[in-house]
């Protein structure tokens, strides 16, 4: 099978700045495909490349097969673009949208009409379509969005931060239909700085940052290849000078795969907490250390993050609890 | 390039355009119309008596003003032309308009064809009110038609400048204060509100280069004095808005080749 994309060496610059950076990566027909990075890490900018709105100061892009600069006209016609919510006009009627894009895609008048009506009922908006967008909800605004992006019936959807700002609810909902459309074929290719979404939503993904691809992976293969569970001891800040014994002393024992120490305590990747716990708290006891705090968990897209970045990513929906 | 899909797209991008005005009447009444209105009616009356008649040339000065009303009309329509499209930029419309399969050109072609409409029907409103104050085009229907066309050959030059600005800018406060600067001296740094031989020398000197100036000199005969004294300016207009509107067009292109690149 032909990938959906293709994407070779692209980089673009603004003058000294890099937004991307020898940025290479693949996308197969019928998955969601996400671009997982903070702020500025040139997932919108890759975006914007394959879009083709943007071009590469060097590198080249395939989507589908066509060259998205030479052929860009070709690419534009296959694709549907979902960008993030403001680029809606307060002015125009939900409607009104569609019909203008219906043109831009010339679309003859007939079809088009039919396919707004379908549309319009698919994302559930026939009641308020006739309301200029104004008086939209937030959710609303986005619906409309995905409405206009499947318009042309394209092979490819490309959204950019899709739940942005959303409500849980309305959040769902924008899931769900993303993946209604993989069930029809569609390839999605979305960003996002949502672990969360990142890891529910997207069948495989590429973690983004500075410019460049740090990983590409299911998110369970990604995952699984931190090999093991993490185990994270801290300590009270009489204790911290026991610390580097404290690694000593944990590091041969079995199930214990890495040691890092972290600012108050060790951050220890273990094959079974079960098993090494009892191991671990036999050291700290030798050397009368005394734990302040034990945790464990299976890992997480969290934990991924920061093994390939170095740094955590700052887009934790707020009603997420982080625990430190 | 496909001319029906050409077609198809500009029509719908322009009525894209008079949508948003039909629903934005206030203000485009009050940022467009009624500040021309406001120089054409309280200049032109507070100043009826103090200008000198022999300086001015004209049978009065509200005669005098109008010429320069209508040429100030399509400055700032113009140099406001660009405004939606820098607010599609900021808010990212631009970039999905740019995501179809549209002929690049389209959604600058709408804009001009909107913006020479509302232009055109402009410089219909300024020579009515000013028809009411008692000042008929001298040179007639013919006349008005020859003052529409200098109007919309200025409004292609200055559109052009506004959009090059809108694809250019870092930010719309940026995009506001450059126009504010380019505004008003444009406008008294030039034959509209008195004549150059009224002016020190220095300003005499910088009202020469301002393109602004040979197009109200060219729009005012046709107003006030007759078709004899009015074709030779007109076709020095002609001439300096060919180069003007050569020159923006170049800029214009260039800028908006380096915002969709």
């Amino acid at each position: 099978m032909n990938p959906a994309i293709e994407a070779k060496s692209l980089r673009k610059t603004y003058g000294s700045v890099t937004a991307i950076d020898d940025l290479s990566l693949t996308i197969h027909s019928g998955e969601i495909f996400g671009l997982l990075g903070p702020n500025g890490a040139g997932k919108s900018t890759t975006l914007r490349i394959l879009i083709t709105v943007l071009k590469p100061t060097s590198g080249t892009a395939t989507v589908l097969g066509h060259d998205v600069v030479e052929e860009a006209d070709t690419v534009r016609s296959l694709i549907g673009y979902v960008p993030q919510e403001r680029a809606i006009d307060r002015f125009l009627t939900g409607r009104e949208h569609l019909e203008l894009l219906g043109d831009l895609y010339h679309l003859p008048k007939a079809h088009a009409q039919e396919r707004i009506k379908e549309l319009l009922k698919l994302v559930d908006l026939e009641e308020q379509a006739d309301r200029a967008a104004k008086t939209y909800s937030g959710g609303m605004k986005r619906k409309l969005d995905i409405a206009c992006g499947l318009l042309p019936n394209p092979k490819i959807v490309f959204l950019d931060e899709p739940t942005l700002g959303l409500d849980v609810q309305s959040r769902l909902r924008i899931w769900d239909y993303i993946r209604q459309l993989r069930e029809q074929g569609i390839t999605i290719v979305m960003t996002t700085n949502y672990l969360e979404e990142a890891d529910q939503l997207c069948d495989r993904l590429a973690i983004i940052d500075g410019g460049k691809i740090k990983v590409i992976g299911s998110p369970k293969e990604l995952k699984a290849g931190l090999g093991g569970d993490r185990l994270i001891l801290t300590v009270k800040e009489s204790q911290l000078e026991k610390l580097d014994q404290l690694s000593e002393g944990v590091k041969p024992l079995p199930y214990v795969r890495d040691i890092r120490k972290i600012d108050n305590g060790l951050d220890i990747r273990v094959e079974s907490p079960e098993k090494s716990l009892p191991g671990v708290l036999e050291v700290a006891n030798r050397i009368d250390c005394q734990i302040d705090g034990i945790e464990y968990h299976r890992p997480r897209l969290d934990d991924v993050f920061v093994s390939f970045t170095g740094h955590a990513i700052k887009g934790e929906y707020p009603e997420v609890v982080v625990e430190e | 390039m496909n001319f029906p899909h050409y077609k198809q797209e500009v029509l719908a991008l322009t009525l894209r355009w008079v949508r948003r005005l039909s629903r934005e009447k206030f203000s485009m009444l009050f940022t467009l119309v009624q500040p021309m209105l406001f120089w054409l009616i309280f200049f032109g009356s507070l100043f009826q008596r103090a200008a000198d008649i022999e300086v001015l040339q004209a049978p009065n000065y509200m005669s005098f003003l109008a010429g320069g009303v209508v040429v100030m009309t399509v400055l700032n329509n113009g140099l406001a032309g660009g405004v939606d499209l820098l607010f599609d930029k900021e808010n990212g419309f631009l970039e999905r308009m740019m995501s179809t399969p549209i002929h690049r050109t389209s959604v600058i072609l709408s804009r001009y064809l909107f913006v020479m409409a509302i232009t055109g029907m402009q410089i219909l409103v300024i020579l009515g009110i000013a028809f009411l104050f008692g000042v008929t085009p001298i040179t007639g229907l013919l006349g008005i038609g020859v003052i529409m066309i200098i109007g919309m050959l200025f409004g292609i030059g200055l559109t052009a400048i506004s959009m090059a600005m809108a694809f250019s800018v870092k930010s719309h406060g940026d995009f506001f204060s450059m126009l504010g600067f380019l505004s008003l001296p444009m406008i008294f740094l030039s034959s509209a509100l008195v004549p150059l031989s009224a002016m020190p020398g220095w300003m005499q000197a910088m009202a020469f280069l301002n393109p602004m100036t040979w197009v109200i000199d060219a729009v005012r005969p046709l107003i006030i004095t007759g078709w004899e004294a009015a074709i030779p300016q007109v076709a020095m207009a002609l001439v300096i808005l060919a180069i003007f509107d050569a020159i923006c067009l170049y800029g214009g292109a260039k800028a908006f080749q380096k915002a969709i690149g």
